[in-house]
């Protein structure tokens, strides 16, 4: 996994954003076990409250899940995950749409520059 | 039980007031930021924490309780200064700390100094600047304490040596402790930090919880700093 941080946004945020990523990506497999919080914040050099919130945050969102006594998992409900994908995907999107809008293309002249670039 | 309490703390140097009226709370389990500019109180604070001023007006409270032998056992200080006995070498170093503290683990400062390519038998004297803020740093991570205090853990290093500066506090404190450290070099360490206290001229001008503080002003905690107490 790559951590990496600006320090403009909430870290926690950031955090939360990678760690969907992985499981989007299938870095985290459904259903896989967690590293421990203490672990992820080494990996990520955030602090373990950092990393508990975050881990906090995906759990509301349904992307992993706690048991009680042996640790948290990625969710196995692929319908989440394939949401996650979806919502991660509408940002790209948007982030793309609103860069060429500021190079002067219409909605619909980005969708068809992007549409040549990928038959290229 | 709050860790630690500051209350109507103040200090005066002759005729300058370096802490006016300071009242603060330390929660355990935090990695807490003390900023500010140079000269606004951070190491005249963190110095009565450790019960090496007397202050002025004011009290400080260690779980509850007047500092003393019980506190500067469970609070782990590292001063601005190195302090280190230069004609001692390495080894004797730990010893002394060994003796002198009793949570003192001697065998995680070996292993750490280990991973530092650093030869026991060296004597402090040889050592380069770098070298020895590690190993004073190591030193005082290797105490199990509920409070490490490091003033200025950045001070004049490299920026490789401030990664491993910042990778071995995250490591070693021990669970449940908390962390207070004073810096000026705010953009390197806010990453880690879930709280800041900002001082200003010798008093508490914010304290704020690190994602909120950026939540709030859209910004990086360092920005907010160098705009908020613009020269």
């Amino acid at each position: 996994m790559n951590f990496q941080f600006d320090n403009e946004r909430p870290i926690y945020l950031q955090v939360v954003d990678t760690l969907r990523r992985s499981i989007v990506s299938k870095q985290f497999l459904p259903g896989e076990r967690l590293p421990s919080v203490r672990d992820l914040a080494l990996q990520a050099k955030v602090n373990p409250n950092t990393m508990q919130k975050a881990l906090s945050e995906l759990e509301s969102a349904g992307l992993i899940f706690t048991e009680r006594t042996s640790g948290k998992f990625v969710t196995r409900d692929e319908a989440a995950i394939a949401e996650a994908r979806r919502s991660l995907a509408n940002e790209v999107a948007r982030r793309y749409l609103h860069e060429m809008e500021g190079l002067g293309f219409s909605a619909e002249a980005a969708a068809d520059y992007l549409t040549e670039e990928a038959d290229k | 039980m709050s860790l630690l309490e500051c209350k109507h703390l103040s200090k005066r140097f002759g005729n300058t007031m370096a802490l006016q009226d300071v009242n603060l709370t330390l929660p355990r389990g935090r990695i807490i930021g003390l900023l500010g500019k140079n000269g606004a109180g951070k190491t005249t604070l963190i110095k009565l924490m450790n019960d090496l001023l007397t202050p002025t007006g004011g009290t400080v409270l260690f779980e509850g309780a007047p500092l003393g032998a019980e506190s500067k056992q469970a609070i782990a200080y590292l001063p601005e200064r190195t302090y280190l006995e230069r004609s001692m070498t390495v080894a004797q170093t730990l010893r002394y700390f060994a003796t002198f503290y009793t949570s003192f683990d001697q065998e995680k400062a070996q292993r750490l100094l280990a991973d530092l390519d650093l030869r026991e038998d060296a004597r402090i004297s040889t050592l380069s600047k770098g070298m020895q803020e590690k190993l004073q740093l190591v030193l005082v991570m290797s105490r199990k304490a509920k409070l490490y205090i490091l003033d200025e853990p950045l001070g004049g290093v490299d920026p490789a040596t401030r990664d491993y500066i910042l990778d071995t506090i995250l490591q070693n404190f021990a669970e449940d402790a908390s962390v207070l450290l004073s810096t000026h070099l705010i953009a390197d360490i806010e990453r880690i930090l879930d709280d800041v206290i900002l001082i200003d001229k010798g008093q508490i001008a914010e304290e704020a919880s690190a994602d909120e503080l950026r939540t709030r002003e859209g910004c990086a905690i360092d920005d907010y700093f160098r705009r908020r107490f613009k020269c």
